[in-house]
């Protein structure tokens, strides 16, 4: 089974794609793009349709999803941590 | 699998173009006039009113635009007939000349003078007419490029992007290549992956004038705002769902236009496209004013992308949804036409899920009533440009 889903190998980043993703699973990620798999382990529960930190990112640290820039974090957030508005925030506007 | 042979059973109207749908509407020209013109469908059966809140008072570009929206609505290809009722008579006769260009039957009724049971009383008779008339029209054989598709996602999460939104992508990339005449939009919701569209973009004119666009709406934006459009841009639906950013709304909207269609050119708001090719339509990006835009410039089948469940129909154009979220599929499926979950697994590619949606394109040409419209949903709203006089 596929549990997160990402665009390309730079993101830091991917989506959750089903439901019941718990602190502690191990999981399986999908680079769309590249049509690769490799495992990965949550270290929060991850509502589907919210993003899992893929690497460890400091505050100002831009975030890639799509291969581009979709804003900044302005918390710390550590590879498996649930990545939302808590932690991330538009460059623009 | 679609070719250039690929046909659809649609209704020719007397302009040349072929609708999916054969409605008479009754029309208001403005909101005074829609108790009468749901008076009117009360009393025929099969007709269709179509009220709205506006049409009074406004001015410059924003009355152009109420006329445009009224007027391109009258002449879609999925309206067979119109009657049109206003408050009094200069505007009505306005409507119905612009809507007579088409060719196809129009009347229109002024309640001055006259009062609602005398204006009823006439547009009754006159809708009992169009709707026995249009009755007697058969559907007929058509090329699939006679089919005008416009798109526009909402309520979207992040399934949007990785699934439902390219879905319509690689349906837009197929079309394309038949000559197909579409459109995307949603001016702000490209805020973020305004570069992708210009690199897409045929000529550099075409990229000037997106730009053009884009940046007219980032002032509106900047002028007005009193925070970063949290909740607003991306929507609290969109956070619930896990958007985070404007830039990752704006990056799975896009994937809507697939890889390989360019875009030929910008339209304003409920502007008829002069030829076929992929159009952006400077527009709102809430659900309901787009879609209507799309319908006032003539598209007859619309693609609708959605992550956490938008229920959105419009009156006249046929509003397909496509879902990639497997909760949503589940917890809403009365609202869903196309289920893309399986993309999400790896148990489809993006090319069987396009011939998907492409398949109930067709089916929805020729007669299947989308989930929209078997649950009644006819949202239509007019999108205004700033306060009447």
């Amino acid at each position: 089974m596929i549990h997160f889903v990402l665009h390309q190998a730079k993101d830091t980043v991917a989506v959750a794609v089903v439901e019941g993703v718990k602190a502690g699973a191990d999981l399986t990620a999908w680079i769309m793009d590249d049509d690769q798999q490799f495992a990965i382990k949550a270290l929060q529960d991850i509502p589907i349709g919210h993003k899992i930190a893929l690497s460890d990112m400091a505050v100002g640290d831009t975030v890639f999803k799509y291969g581009t820039d979709i804003g900044r974090v302005i918390a710390p957030i550590k590879a498996g941590e649930h990545a939302h508005v808590h932690n991330i925030k538009t460059k623009r506007w | 699998m679609i070719t250039k042979d690929t046909t659809f059973w649609g209704y020719r109207r007397a302009n040349g173009r072929v609708g999916v749908r054969n409605h008479v509407i009754i029309l208001p020209v403005d909101d005074l006039s829609n108790a009468a013109c749901e008076a009117v469908a009360h009393n025929i059966k099969g007709v269709m009113a179509i009220p709205h809140p506006y049409g009074r008072l406004q001015f410059g570009a924003d009355l152009d635009l109420h006329f445009r929206t009224l007027i391109g609505t009258g002449s879609n290809p999925n309206v067979a007939a119109v009657v049109v009722i206003g408050i009094e008579e200069g505007w009505t006769k306005r409507v119905v000349d612009g809507i007579a260009k088409s060719g196809k039957p129009v009347v229109g009724f002024g309640i001055e003078q006259h009062g609602d049971h005398d204006t009823i009383m006439r547009a009754s008779k006159a809708a009992k007419e169009f709707l026995q008339q249009t009755s007697e029209l058969h559907r007929e054989k058509a090329g699939v490029g006679e089919l005008w598709v416009s798109t526009k996602c909402g309520e979207s999460d992040t399934t949007s992007g990785c699934g439902a939104n390219p879905t319509v992508g690689n349906a837009f990339d197929k079309l394309y290549g038949l000559g197909s005449t579409l459109v995307f939009g949603e001016t702000t919701e490209i805020t973020g992956g305004e570069k992708v569209v210009v690199e897409r973009c045929r000529t550099p004119k075409v990229a000037e004038d997106f730009m053009a666009m884009f940046n007219r709406y980032q002032d509106v934006v900047n002028r007005h705002k009193t925070s970063d459009l949290s909740e607003s841009q991306p929507t609290k639906g969109n956070i619930v769902g896990g958007l985070t950013t404007i830039e990752e709304k704006a990056m799975g909207n896009i994937q809507k236009i697939g890889k390989k269609c360019l875009v030929d050119g910008v339209l304003d708001k409920a502007e008829t496209p002069t030829g076929p090719g992929l159009w952006f339509m400077d527009s709102s990006s809430a659900a309901a004013e787009m879609v209507t835009l799309c319908a006032a410039a003539g598209y007859t089948v619309h693609f609708f992308p959605t992550g956490q469940g938008n229920v959105i129909g419009n009156p006249i154009l046929p509003v397909i949804k496509i879902c990639a979220n497997p909760r949503t599929v589940r917890t809403m499926s009365e609202h869903i036409d196309v289920d893309a979950c399986a993309l999400l697994q790896r148990e489809m590619v993006l090319d069987q899920a396009g011939d998907q949606l492409l398949d109930m394109m067709l089916r929805t040409a020729n007669g299947r009533l989308t989930a929209a419209e078997a649950l009644g949903h006819r949202e239509f709203v007019l999108t205004r440009l700033y306060e009447s006089a």
